[in-house]
């Protein structure tokens, strides 16, 4: 990791956001006035989460990396464009969000369901599986054997499920910015996201049950 | 203070992680999860699968592929 790249999954206490906020806003004036080193070392800042968002909704390895590639050459040709009324992580985000949509609508097969046609509002919600798990199972499972599973798991929920519940409850985003990025209501966003915590856990229940 | 069902405390699932609920419904649901062994597992093991998910470890960047990432920023930034 060089010197001032943060890997930002840890929740930050405030002086530390304002810290790095303030850092960040340094960087990219500079970048904008074309200091290259400036935007690479923002690159460097957020391009494994970039790489994560890309995986998480499309899937696979080859559209995460165009999704990658995409955001960032994106964000540098229209850096001028940035206002900065917000973080530039939520600029690039938004770019990114944008491009795994677009990745996922060009390879839609017939066995997915459409990101736009997912169910969202209608059937009863009902619980097949109210088994408990072994405790602590991230420590007592190898670490591989346990991100397969979360990957397998993610990877078998419907692209607009999966989406949702990567950017609601991984990114963070709030149920606001979660719609207007992808074009839903808010209401829609919240039975995804339901739906998409109870369908995790149960796949997640198969592997993970007590006895 | 109204009993919950089942049906009706799991359709509060996703309001009370967020701590959305007001008090007396976050009262009434506490109660019945104290109560109903099912629906404490459903709670938990869904707040679990969160917190798995937030670990951050998921799909990590392939040496590779940020090599190629900087290559075309680098091939790009070169044409400016």
């Amino acid at each position: 990791m060089s010197a001032g790249q943060v890997e930002q999954d840890a929740p930050m206490s405030e002086p530390q956001a304002a810290t790095l906020a303030g850092d960040e806003s340094v960087l990219v004036s500079g970048a904008k006035a074309g200091d290259y080193a400036a935007f690479e070392e923002l690159v460097n800042r957020y391009e494994k989460k970039i790489y994560r968002l890309g995986m998480n909704i499309t899937g696979n390895p080859e559209d995460a990396e165009d999704v990658l590639q995409d955001t960032f050459l994106k964000a540098f040709e229209h850096l001028p464009e940035f206002r900065e009324d917000s973080r530039f992580y939520t600029w690039i985000v938004r770019i990114a969000v944008n491009e795994a949509l677009m990745k996922l609508r060009k390879r839609r097969s017939s066995r997915e369901v459409p990101f736009e046609e997912t169910q969202d509002q209608e059937g009863e919600v009902r619980v097949r599986d109210y088994a408990d798990w072994k405790p602590n199972p991230e420590q007592t499972l190898a670490r591989e054997e346990m991100e397969q599973i979360l990957r397998n798991a993610i990877q078998s929920l419907p692209p607009g499920f999966r989406t949702v519940f990567y950017l609601r409850d991984v990114e963070g985003l709030d149920t606001h910015e979660t719609a207007q990025l992808l074009n839903l209501s808010a209401g829609a966003v919240k039975a995804r996201l339901f739906r998409a915590r109870l369908r995790l856990r149960e796949e997640l229940s198969k592997v993970l049950r007590r006895g | 203070m109204t009993l919950l069902n089942c049906k009706k405390a799991v359709n509060q699932l996703s309001s009370y992680l967020e701590g959305e609920l007001d008090e007396e419904l976050k009262q009434t649901l506490e109660i019945h999860l104290g109560k109903c062994h099912h629906c404490h597992a459903v709670f938990d093991t869904t707040r679990k699968t969160i917190e798995l998910y937030c670990d951050g470890k998921l799909f990590p960047l392939p040496d590779a592929v940020r090599g190629r990432l900087h290559e075309a920023l680098r091939r790009r930034a070169q044409r400016v």
